[in-house]
């Protein structure tokens, strides 16, 4: 702690001695306060990063130097002769766009029968994957010296031919001799009527595993949907719900809990009684009331 | 086969150019992490070194099992999350009965381990236990003054190397100017022995006297703890000569038929030939002007007077 007072005073002869200096330094009035341009560091710390390399000029623009070709500002708006009034020089509703050709004539080198639209058309294409192409080559020139820019990547779209091959997939015994009955159930007879191989076993589930029943209503197989909907139908409404209703059940749980209500009386005799029973019986008869609602109300309909 | 993938979004873009080497490189990012097992005071030790660097440090709370920076094999991960967060200086705390409250101060080139150097955290006293007033705390990421106390810091080769360490870890942002008022930090580092270091960290607070410079009164605020240095690995000489490159090195090529003058700025001369009037070629080629032409017809003109007269004579 005195070796701490000591380092403190110390620290502050030096910082001291550096704002000095600082504050001697020709300083700028800004909104906050003195602004001061440093001088350049005197100790070197070492870089983050590798120092960038300079991009190496693209075959376009080795030829331009060489035939001192400049570069030549153009304006996003020209005008257009035809339409007479200002267009983009490129994007939509241009200047000289493909479609806007009503009529090309025939020249004596054309051949006959071939839609010149459509040939303009294919040239555009071709420029256009000829342009994507030096471009590509480019970007591979600066990456071999190490110069991509930042933002691009080049990415391989497929695999070399001398890359090792993935290992085939191993099937198992069952899965291939299932295989042909796992197609076979694709088809709309269950694979009945395809043709096997000598000596192919039968698949070990025949036939179609769905039974769909004929929409159509009448008489026989016809009516037999409706059967079917009718008894999920009832089963959920329950129309005859004194068959549904378990009378045993229904009078065993009522004997349990008039026992277990007789129970809980002789505990509660000594506390407050007169409550608890005029709640009890109450609740009982509105659960008999559930009970038997549905019954009784469609008893009176059928 | 090559396919071209560039971003489809300007903020990815803008991401990705900031990440890219830049010719002149402003503050390093810190990435602080800890390793196996991590004692209460190692905790405190990152957490305040996280808080003193808010702005250019992330922080990894899980254990990483697989980090051993001093081993040859146990780089791997580091240099993976040195890639991922864009991180050149890493910070890894862990405590073990032979290296209690270790902490590994890391610096990266190009994402792989440049150097390394390992302290121990000994009588660590964090923010908490200062009691000063609350109105000269120092705010975050302004630019503070480093002081290094000791003449071991000139001689000892471990503290040199510390010194340089902790020189990179406290910079902050890289900046060419300073507003003066801003000024509110100061890291006081003292070498007490060959291979201890006092470092804290104190608020300044400017008082007037009597010139423009104010006088300095540090108050100590912030976590103190002594730093005693175990190992330390020094970068290989190539590499080392490769990561203090700078642009600068590089003379400017001088550029010819240009000077500066105080008053007019910058001066270029132009050197014109000597014109050859008669020589030159026209630009705009006329019709009428053409020489050829004009000889061409005079004769047509000459010989159809000719054929007149030849005919009238008949």
């Amino acid at each position: 702690d005195e070796l701490v007072k000591e380092c403190l005073q110390e620290g502050t002869k030096l910082v001291q001695a550096v704002a000095d200096n600082l504050f001697n330094l020709p300083s700028t009035e800004d909104v906050d306060g003195p602004l001061v341009k440093l001088p350049p560091p005197t100790t070197k710390l070492p870089r983050e990063k590798h120092l960038p390399k300079p991009k190496p000029p693209t075959k376009w623009e080795e030829f331009a130097k060489k035939k001192g070709i400049k570069n030549r500002k153009k304006d996003k708006v020209v005008w257009d002769e035809q339409t007479g009034t200002w267009k983009r020089r490129f994007g939509y509703d241009r200047v000289n766009d493909d479609k806007d050709i009503p009529i090309i004539e025939a020249k004596m080198t054309d051949e006959p029968g071939e839609d010149p639209f459509a040939k303009r058309q294919d040239d555009k294409k071709k420029r256009v994957e000829k342009q994507e192409k030096n471009r590509l080559q480019n970007l591979k020139q600066a990456a071999k010296l190490g110069a991509l820019p930042s933002h691009v990547q080049l990415a391989a779209t497929a695999l070399p031919i001398t890359g090792t091959q993935a290992p085939p997939k191993k099937v198992t015994k069952d899965e291939l001799g299932n295989v042909a009955g796992m197609a076979a159930t694709s088809t709309a007879s269950g694979g009945k009527f395809d043709r096997k191989l000598p000596e192919e076993k039968p698949a070990k589930k025949q036939g179609k595993h769905r039974k769909f029943l004929p929409v159509v209503e009448g008489s026989g197989i016809g009516s037999r949907e409706k059967e079917q909907t009718e008894n999920v139908l009832n089963k959920l409404i329950s129309k005859h719900s004194h068959e549904i209703l378990n009378v045993d059940k229904a009078v065993t749980m009522y004997n349990v809990k008039k026992e277990k209500k007789g129970r809980n009386r002789k505990n509660q005799e000594g506390r407050s009684s007169s409550t608890s029973n005029k709640l009890k019986p109450k609740k009982q008869l509105h659960k008999k009331g559930a009970k038997k609602g549905p019954g009784s109300s469609k008893k009176g309909k059928a | 086969m090559m396919k071209i993938k560039t971003p489809k979004k300007g903020r990815v873009k803008r991401e990705l150019d900031k990440r890219a080497p830049k010719l002149v490189e402003t503050g390093k990012k810190t990435l602080i992490l800890q390793g196996t097992k991590t004692s209460g005071t190692l905790n405190c030790v990152l957490s305040e070194i996280y808080h003193l660097k808010k702005g250019g440090a992330v922080r990894f709370t899980r254990k990483n099992d697989n980090i051993r920076p001093f081993e040859s094999g146990g780089e791997t991960s580091l240099e993976f999350f040195s890639l991922k967060t864009d991180c050149s200086i890493f910070v890894y705390g862990s405590h073990s009965k032979k290296r209690p409250n270790n902490l590994v101060i890391g610096r990266m080139y190009d994402h792989h381990v440049y150097d390394l150097v390992e302290v121990g955290v000994e009588n660590f006293k964090s923010i908490e236990s200062f009691t000063y007033d609350k109105k000269i705390a120092p705010r975050v990421g302004s630019k503070p003054f480093i002081a290094f106390i000791g003449e071991g810091f000139e001689n000892v080769d471990e503290l040199k190397h510390l010194k340089e360490v902790l020189l990179d870890l406290l910079r902050g942002e890289v900046v060419e100017n300073i507003n003066l008022a801003g000024l509110d930090r100061a890291y006081i580092c003292t070498a007490i022995s060959s291979n201890k270091v006092y470092l804290t960290h104190c608020a300044l607070r400017l008082k007037k006297s009597g010139t423009v410079v104010p006088r300095m009164e540090l108050v100590e605020v912030g976590p103190s703890m002594d730093l005693v240095v175990r190992r330390h690995r020094l970068p290989n000489e190539g590499l080392r000569k490769e990561a203090m490159k700078t642009a600068k090195d590089q003379p400017k090529k001088k550029v010819k038929n240009v000077s500066s003058d105080a008053i007019q700025g910058t001066i270029g001369k132009i050197y014109i030939p000597d014109q050859k009037v008669g020589e030159m070629a026209l630009p705009n080629k006329a019709k009428g002007v053409k020489r050829e032409r004009r000889e061409a017809k005079n004769k047509e003109a000459n010989e159809h007077a000719s054929k007149k007269q030849k005919e009238e004579s008949e």
